[in-house]
């Protein structure tokens, strides 16, 4: 073997140096004992591993182990000017770039001074393209939670859905998933001709595969029994560990930082934000959570409808309109340290910026990654149940493990 | 519930802020660029303002968002720990700094008072280095436990080899 080759050389040891236990086996009683599940399981959702004690099919300790997605984005930002960091941003939750991307934009854009000079078009555009792939980010969430409880049907009705969007959002910019579509001062491009009708010719189709979706799995009586009363995170203990976005409102605070922060131009849309209120069992359990995800997407279509309405009214396609026109030359913001959040369909997005005002490149760019924050919470709810019922929760808390690993 | 989008009144104001940590602390420094606005707090003051800010009635913090680790470089010789605090009820944000030294960086763990701090102060301890006395479990989260090295150092520079595979691609 040539000696520079990149060769992966195995060692026994190798896993366990990299990765080690927490837990110990010599202390052990009896009944009791160490499952390793993941990282290359299915039902935890990409990889994310799981060191589980486990007395008989009790759980009596979860350890979580991450890392095995990190790709170092944190590092990447503090190397590329702001603009070329979105494609990194779109790579962190990567079934919601669009939310990202409107986050990272936003944070950018107010550091700089130019976020209240936007067009509102493009503000429009915006919410739209967020709301189109917040949509495609629960019918992730609630068809592979469907897949992991034993019900595979409602995954192959929401793919077939979700497809729909990604070729609208394709459509706008090229790219099914990882977008690069907002950037800081616009867009890329103003949406295709004929996007409106397409868009609405949409949601007329969603709104019956909506209600056959709650049909067949939100109430069906096998997935209440699965999920309801399973996994109740209580309203102090999710603000305690900083639970943001459904699984904070499926405790019952109403809370969206849509509403809260009233960030871009939902001031100017009429929706409501739905909350767990324990109709099948307790306010915080699995089923509030995911019942809360269907309500939110019921919202986001009410938004899409609005924001076409305004696209196709007020706010016109003309040949004028350019959506790069406030995009800046050189981006340079004043030294100075900034926090933005925006509401990500899994929670609260934050981006936490320090400029230094001499370069175009952020000095510090930490992303507060939501699922980061939601995962760090089920070693807390999980202690005490059966193995069948954490996958439940790991379910429920519907983690992109591009996100908490970043 | 309340509906959080209409209520300005009960906000609580920078200066009544800085009031309630100056009982604590004398030697603070205030930050307005930033933005929320900053506190720059000693790293000995640092256990015992969380833990007022999160119990006094009037602020509140029952959030903590984001712990942000910083290396200001090797001229500075500064490193940075910046808490984000939200309050909830009163929509309220503070951040806070503490400024710590470059060799040895070690400062009070807060995961006593929010428990989100857990998961954060070990990416902090795992890209800086920096020691969090008295968490509960202070080991690397993102990066394998056999890493060598802080990687968003200023200074960093890896090695070269990882299990006999190059680093450098």
């Amino acid at each position: 073997m040539p000696t520079d080759s990149i060769q992966y050389k195995f060692k026994a040891n190798n896993l366990v140096d990299s990765e080690p236990n927490k837990l110990r086996e010599d202390g052990l009683r009896a009944e009791e004992m160490i499952i390793n599940l993941g990282p290359q399981h299915p039902s935890t959702h990409g990889v994310l591993r799981l060191e589980v004690l486990m007395d008989g099919e009790i759980i009596k300790e979860v350890v979580p182990h991450l890392g095995y997605l990190h790709r170092c984005f944190e590092k990447h930002a503090e190397s590329v000017p702001y603009n070329q960091v979105i494609p990194y941003v779109d790579r962190m939750d990567y079934v919601a770039s669009m939310n990202s991307e409107h986050a990272y934009a936003m944070g950018v854009e107010r550091m700089l001074g130019i976020a209240d000079q936007l067009p509102k078009r493009v503000e429009y555009i915006r919410v739209l393209v967020a709301e189109l792939n917040r949509i495609a980010s629960h019918f992730i969430a609630i068809g592979t939670y469907g897949m992991d409880i034993g019900a595979f049907t409602p995954f192959f009705w929401v793919m077939r859905d979700r497809e729909h969007i990604l070729r609208l959002l394709e459509w706008t910019c090229g790219a099914r998933l990882l977008y690069n579509y907002i950037w800081i001062g616009g867009l890329y491009y103003d949406i295709p001709v004929g996007f409106e009708d397409r868009c609405e010719e949409f949601i007329k189709y969603i709104k019956p595969k909506l209600s056959e979706l709650e049909t067949v799995l939100i109430e069906n009586e096998i997935f209440v029994q699965r999920t309801a009363n399973v996994g109740v995170l209580p309203l102090d203990l999710a603000i305690n560990y900083g639970v943001t976005g459904p699984m904070l409102r499926g405790s019952g605070l109403r809370f969206d930082l849509r509403k809260v922060d009233g960030y871009s131009v939902y001031p100017e849309l009429d929706f409501n934000i739905p909350i767990g209120e324990g109709i099948k069992g307790t306010v915080g359990d699995c089923w509030d959570r995911v019942w809360v995800r269907m309500q939110e997407i019921h919202e986001s279509t009410k938004i899409i409808e609005q924001c076409l309405e305004k696209l196709q009214k007020e706010h016109k396609r003309t040949k004028e309109f350019d959506p790069q026109a406030l995009v800046p030359k050189k981006i340079r913001p004043q030294a100075q340290d900034f926090y933005v959040r925006a509401e990500n369909p899994k929670g609260e997005l934050g981006f936490f910026f320090r400029a230094d005002g001499k370069s175009d490149i952020p000095f510090r760019c930490k992303a507060r990654a939501c699922s980061f924050s939601n995962l760090s919470v089920l070693p807390e709810i999980s202690r005490g149940v059966l193995v069948a019922d954490l996958i439940a929760i790991i379910g429920s808390i519907d983690v992109v493990m591009g996100e908490v690993d970043r | 519930m309340n509906d959080f989008s209409k209520k300005e009144s009960n906000m609580l104001d920078f200066q009544q802020l800085i009031e309630i940590v100056k009982a604590l602390s004398n030697d603070l420094r205030i930050d307005e660029k930033t933005s929320p606005k900053a506190i720059i707090v000693p790293a000995s003051a640092l256990n015992k303002i969380c833990q007022e800010l999160y119990q006094n009635p009037s602020t509140y913090f029952d959030m903590l968002s984001c712990l942000t680790g910083i290396d200001n470089g090797v001229e500075v010789n500064t490193m940075e720990v910046v808490y984000n605090l939200y309050s909830i009820p009163f929509n309220h944000h503070v951040m806070l700094k503490v400024i710590l030294l470059r060799e040895n960086p070690e400062i009070d763990s807060i995961s006593e008072i929010w428990r989100t701090a857990n998961w954060h102060e070990r990416e902090a301890f795992d890209m800086y280095g920096i020691k969090f006395i008295g968490h509960p479990d202070l080991r690397r989260i993102l990066l394998p436990a056999d890493w060598v090295g802080h990687p968003l150092k200023k200074d960093y520079v890896h090695e070269e080899y990882y299990r006999d595979v190059k680093v450098e691609y």
